[in-house]
């Protein structure tokens, strides 16, 4: 995107891209989306097999973990020799042994069963988010930039990482604690009951108000969870900024300033974090008191009762030895309705995105551009960026005309509309009014593939991948060789930089590579275009960092490559497009005068204003310009930008 | 990879790349005991040193009540249910015993969440905070060589496991405690029984050994795939439009799946480890529930043991697994801790090179004129990077520094704002070494504008008078308007409200430009050192930054680093340096008519006097601070 003309783009909301989606709405932290979690369940099915052990081996387990506190009644009342009569110690000793082997395979069965409960679980919410990691991917990759032009990146990233996350939640640990749950208090409840009503009333009395109260604290917490994590969010950037800027703030000498920034945005996160440590610990702790009251209350009635002899002490045992089973699942009540809530939320903030159709896509009945000359036709083009159409068009009434060989130019303020004809060309964009024409074949017809494949626009702040050198230039046609990716290089005048590099070609760049000059990138963006074999190249203002000389060279040695390609040229230098065939003066959206160098100079309109302007601006006596068209600078003019890095 | 395919009949591979190439992992794990750390740790847990006693004392008796719960219960079942009627006083005593344990238990349970999380807390954000205060002192030159990712990965990871490695220290010490104490009662119980009991202990503890090595393996494995996965979608938002632009769409999703699968089967090798404790563990309780009952219930049934003893050792068996596990999480995390520890005690090391002076005096108003005497000055030692310096700049002259890259021009303006201390000679504003006086007077003197305009996330109003926090907005306006600025301004979305993005990406360069220029006549300080910015912008805006310039010049004692020749010919005087010394001065014709550096670099010719300067020069790139 040109730096230079922002008036052109849609500003996005700015100051709500500042906090990413997930901590603006602390309300939606809470929802409860059952079409969210019906779609999720759904993707799960997918799986079906995987589906059926997982809840299979959920609920084998939950039966064989009830069987345990049964066996240790009746093997405390064997022990008693209660049951094979007092004094038959040896068919006590039997029971006991049996009672003592059903307990241990229990037990295994219990633990294989929760591990594959636990492994299948966990997979199927893997490979979700496989899937769902894939389609996001590929959604970015379809919506076209007027969505990334309304999007903070942040926000992006934050349905890539954490939304995934969220939404898999659901599936990996929600179906089957909620499933186990079932079964654990279901059947507890009614082994329980079948033995004294009165007991099991008071045995599982604490779990409903655990589940309430616990799942109610849950909630909460998640709420102050997510605004503890948007003020972390502003302190973050309040760091990363100020380190960033560190020259700014020691030249201001702003230190005490800047503390009292940071201690102001330190001190809220930290009274959030406090408040949340206070709300945990208040439910947790009441949780478990609640839990120990129960089995207070079950152990004196209980013990009342054996002493009346209405029950044996095993079954007082079995009593309390399902409520030591029963604690954790009760309190993991609390991490499922969690976990329902932020499924919810992120799955849906994921399907917000994924289910967006882009704007611009191929048409049902769209063929491949089919290149006979590479002739590009703008035809009476009027656009706008922002549709609620407020203020006059970026372009309006637009009409030129590009053959193969020729070199069209096109110069203009700040705004003018320049870098908006080469959006509209590869179709980033859609035309408001009129065509735009590639051999007759209207852009919007054809596939958007082969259209860009034809077309090749050199940006004026490129972007770099953080790899070799080599991958950065063959990045539009992989298979290149390495001696295409150097010829391009040659055009671009960057081949001596990257052969005086120690690893040269495999030379990292980009974000944490090699930091390259502005000059050194806007030639690597050149070679990047000029390597795949397109028939019309668009040059977006992509010289301005690259000094006249050099820019001079470069011309030069692409004349070769470019001869029988369309080309336009969008700059503010006039040295740059004063060679063209036809130059177009483009002011407020319109085009204001056309021709080409010597024809506008004489024309003494608004071009010829500029040219004097930028001649006189150089101080040296002579026309910069002039001078430069001559070829007058020496060569490796450029050598500061070779030795940066 | 169907339209690779097409793309390639002969299905070659692509020579292509997905997401960043370079892994920037750090050590994640280092001994699992540093002396040194842990003693300077302490040193910020020590403000909370009664807290932490508190808390300690009360995971103790927490867990005393934990030990004790099913001791009660045998009591229960021995002294009073198995008595029969006769135990039904007995009964009553000791359930009002269980409620007393049980309420302690939640008071020690409340007392130790909650203590340890706010310290934990307070002790996080307090490491935090002294290491951002630091770093707002710390010599310069540290802060240009290091990546402000790698600092806020210190400021933000590592704090966090520093964090996390005192909450569970504590909690660690319970269950230690707690481990202690069950095998002490089982022993004490019966100490038969006791041992027998016991010896699936031993099995866990090595299984434990073994699987932990392993299991962390994967665990890491696969957090590391996720940072590839996850960096390589970042690439793929941040470049979108060169991937369209490129048609890469295809390509690039082959490549991501792969990754993702990685990611993916890293995943699942990591859940295989988790899951596999869990039958290992149950099976071992099964077998220690398994001889209570048979060998406990034997010894029951022949009168050898009560049964509230049994019936406590089955509750015990299913408890104490619990602490070993929390126990060797508790290495990891410690060997966590230290690593992070030594790496923010490197950044709370680095040395404050520049400090004021306790006896600083305050800079006079008046002083205005600028001096250096016989500097030399280096960020590396043995390696000057200016020589026996001197000049000085009048009060209201404006000065050229002119010179290749690397002779020093950025140099001399960072000594003049005391950035660093010379090594020998002197810095003096208005006839006061920079050492002597205030620091916050420097800053009120000298006003800074940077090559790159650094924007802060704020209104625009906010970022004019950053400087100056209780400038009027009249005052800001005005100087937006002195600066040619307040048009734009006046068309953004709201005004001088408008949020500006980070680093001012909504605004062109030179608009950011712009707005530095107007921050630094809202500053209005009488000496002005500004580095103009090399790069090009479109003319129209080029026109408007030397009118700019001009309006901001007036007046002031002026240091520019010029690269224009415009800027250059405007000043009063010229100075010119090479290799860290000053090689010639004085205004332009007079400079030309002597015929040396300047005036060979003039004939050179050109809009951009720097980059021909940097042609010129000689042994440019020795520079070891950048020149930003």
């Amino acid at each position: 995107m040109s730096s230079s003309e922002p008036a052109a783009f849609p500003t996005p909301d700015r100051t709500l891209a500042l906090v990413p989606d997930s901590v603006r709405t602390p309300r939606a932290a809470v929802a409860f989306d059952a079409g969210v979690l019906l779609r999720i369940t759904r993707m799960a099915l997918a799986h079906p097999w995987r589906m059926a052990l997982g809840v299979g081996a959920t609920v084998l387990a939950g039966v064989a973990q009830l069987f345990i506190p049964q066996l240790i009644g009746e093997a405390v009342d064997h022990a008693q020799g209660l049951l094979a009569g007092v004094g038959d110690d040896a068919a006590a000793r039997t029971a006991l042994v049996h009672a003592a082997s059903l307990i241990l395979a229990a037990s295994v069965l219990r633990g294989l069963f929760t591990m594959m409960q636990n492994y299948q679980g966990e997979a199927l919410g893997q490979l979700i988010g496989y899937r769902m990691r894939l389609d996001l991917y590929a959604k970015v990759q379809a919506l076209s930039f007027s969505y990334h032009d309304r999007v903070h990146t942040g926000d992006l990233m934050t349905r890539g990482i954490l939304d995934v996350e969220g939404t898999k939640l659901w599936v990996s640990t929600g179906v089957q604690r909620t499933i186990l749950l079932a079964i654990l208090v279901g059947g507890g409840a009614w082994l329980l009951m079948s033995i004294d009503w009165l007991l099991g009333c008071l045995a599982l009395g604490f779990a409903p108000f655990v589940a309430v109260g616990a799942s109610l604290a849950r909630l909460r917490l998640r709420v102050l969870w997510v605004a503890l994590q948007e003020e972390l969010a502003v302190l973050t950037r309040v760091m990363e900024e100020n380190l960033g800027g560190i020259r700014v703030v020691r030249a201001f000498v702003s230190q005490r300033f800047e503390m009292a920034r940071f201690d102001t945005i330190s001190g809220r996160a930290l009274r959030l974090a406090h408040r949340r440590i206070d709300l945990f610990v208040k439910s947790t702790t009441t949780m478990t008191f609640a839990y120990f009251v129960s089995m207070g209350l079950v152990l004196w009635a209980g013990g009342e009762m054996v002493m009346a002899k209405e029950l044996t002490i095993g079954e007082l045992a079995s009593f309390l030895a399902f409520m030591a089973i029963l604690q954790m699942p009760v309190r993991q009540i609390a991490w499922t309705v969690n976990s329902v809530a932020r499924t919810s939320t992120c799955g849906g903030r994921l399907f917000e995105v994924l289910d967006l159709e882009p704007e611009i896509r191929d048409r049902p009945d769209a063929r491949d551009l089919e290149i006979r000359n590479g002739t590009v036709r703008f035809e009476n083009v009027s656009f706008r960026y922002r549709k609620e159409g407020k203020g006059p068009p970026v372009l309006e009434d637009v009409s030129f005309e590009v053959r193969p060989g020729r070199v069209t130019g096109i110069v203009g303020p700040p705004g003018s509309g320049k870098s908006t004809i080469a959006h509209l060309l590869p179709r980033y964009y859609d035309v408001d009014d009129g065509r735009v024409t590639i051999d007759g074949q209207d852009v919007r017809e054809v596939t958007l593939a082969s259209l860009r494949r034809c077309v090749s626009v050199v940006q004026q702040d490129p972007f770099l991948f953080t790899a070799a050198i080599d991958n950065n230039v063959n990045y539009g046609d992989p298979w290149a060789e390495r001696s295409t990716v150097r010829r391009a290089t040659e055009a671009a005048q960057l081949n001596k930089y990257v052969d005086q590099l120690p690893e040269g070609y495999e030379t990292l760049v980009g974000e944490r590579g090699v930091s390259l000059s502005g000059g050194q990138r806007q030639r690597l963006a050149i070679a990047r275009s000029v390597l795949p074999t397109s028939s019309v190249i668009v040059f977006d203002d992509s010289t301005a960092a690259v000094d006249a000389a050099t820019e001079r060279q470069i011309h030069e040695a692409l004349a070769d490559v470019t001869r029988d390609r369309a080309i336009i040229v969008i700059a503010h230098r006039l040295s740059s497009v004063m060679y063209a065939d036809e130059i177009l003066f483009l002011d407020e959206g319109r085009i204001v005068e056309r021709g080409a160098h010597d024809v506008l100079v004489a024309l003494g309109g608004r071009y010829a204003a500029l040219y004097a302007l930028q001649t006189r601006m150089s101080e040296g006596g002579e026309p910069e310009a002039e001078k430069e068209a001559r070829g007058e600078g020496e060569a490796g003019t450029d050598e500061e930008e070779e030795r940066g890095g | 990879m169907k339209a690779a395919a097409e793309a390639n009949p002969a299905l070659r591979p692509p020579r292509a790349v997905v997401g960043s190439q370079i892994s920037f992992e750090e050590e994640m794990f280092g001994a699992a005991f540093d002396g040194g750390v842990v003693r300077r740790f302490w040193g910020f847990v020590a403000p909370y040193r009664r807290q932490v006693w508190i808390g300690v004392a009360a995971v103790l008796v927490f867990t005393l009540t934990q030990v004790a719960i099913p001791l009660v219960l045998r009591y229960a079942i021995d002294d009073a249910i198995v008595a029969g009627e006769s135990g039904a006083d007995a009964l009553r005593f000791i359930v009002i015993g269980f409620f007393a344990v049980v309420g302690l238990n939640y008071a020690t349970n409340f007392v130790q969440e909650l203590v340890v999380g706010r310290i934990s807390g307070s002790v996080l954000f307090g490491l935090r905070r002294a290491m951002y205060r630091h770093l707002q002192h710390v010599s310069l030159s540290f802060m240009d060589r290091t990546e402000v990712g790698r600092l806020m990965s210190r400021l933000q990871g590592d704090v966090n496991a520093l964090q996390e490695f005192l909450e569970t220290s504590i909690f660690a010490i319970g269950d230690f405690v707690l481990l202690i104490g069950i095998v002490t009662v089982l022993l004490a119980l019966d100490l038969e029984l006791g041992l027998l009991t016991l010896s699936v202990l031993p099995v866990l503890v090595v299984v434990r050994i073994v699987w932990l090595p392993r299991a962390r393996r994967a665990f890491l494995r696969a957090r590391e795939t996720s940072s590839i996965v996850n960096g390589a979608l970042a690439e793929n938002v941040h470049g979108i439009r060169t991937i369209q632009e490129m048609g890469r769409e295809a390509v690039n999703f082959e490549l991501f799946d792969e990754k993702a699968k990685d990611n993916l089967h890293a995943h699942l090798r990591g859940s295989k480890f988790s899951s596999v404790m869990i039958p290992i563990v149950d099976t071992l309780t099964g077998i220690a529930m398994a001889v209570v009952i048979v060998v406990g219930g034997g010894m029951v049934l022949g009168q050898e043991l009560e049964l509230g003893v049994m019936v406590a050792f089955l509750f015990y068996v299913q408890r104490f697994f619990d602490p070993i596990r929390s126990l060797t999480i508790q290495y990891s995390i410690m060997q966590r801790a230290m690593a992070a520890g030594q790496r923010i005690f490197e950044v709370l090391d680095v040395p404050v090179e520049v400090r004021e002076r306790p006896d600083a005096v305050p800079l006079p108003r008046e002083a205005r004129a600028v001096e250096l005497d016989d500097v030399t000055f280096g960020y590396a030692a043995g390696h000057p990077v200016l020589r026996n310096v001197s000049l000085r700049v009048e009060p209201g002259e404006t000065v050229a520094l002119v010179g290749p890259t690397g002779s020093g021009k950025t140099s001399i303006t960072a000594l003049i704002h005391r950035f660093y201390d010379v090594w020998s000679g002197a810095v003096r504003i208005g006839g006061h070494d920079v050492r002597d006086v205030r620091e916050s007077d420097i800053g009120a003197h000298v006003a800074m504008v940077l090559q790159e305009p650094f924007l802060f996330t704020g209104s625009v109003y906010d970022n004019i008078r950053y400087n100056k926090a209780d400038a009027a907005r009249a005052e800001v306006e005005a100087a937006a308007r002195a600066v040619g600025a307040h048009d734009f301004i006046g068309r953004l979305p709201e005004g001088y409200d408008t949020v500006l993005d980070q680093r001012g990406g909504n605004l062109s360069l030179g608009q950011r430009q712009l707005l530095s220029f107007a921050r630094a006549l809202v500053a209005d300080a009488p000496i002005l050192v500004l580095d103009e910015a090399t790069a090009n912008v479109d003319s129209y805006t080029e026109r408007q930054i030397q009118r700019a310039l001009a309006r901001l010049l007036e007046g002031r004692t002026a240091i520019v680093i010029a690269h224009r020749l415009a800027t250059i010919r405007g000043a009063d005087r010229i100075l010119v340096l090479r290799d860290g010394e000053l090689v010639e001065q004085g205004t332009h014709d007079a400079l030309v008519a002597r015929d040396g550096l300047y005036a060979r670099l003039y004939r050179l010719n050109h809009a951009s006097f720097d980059d021909l300067a940097a042609g010129e020069g000689e042994g440019g790139d020795a520079h070891p601070a950048p020149e930003t």
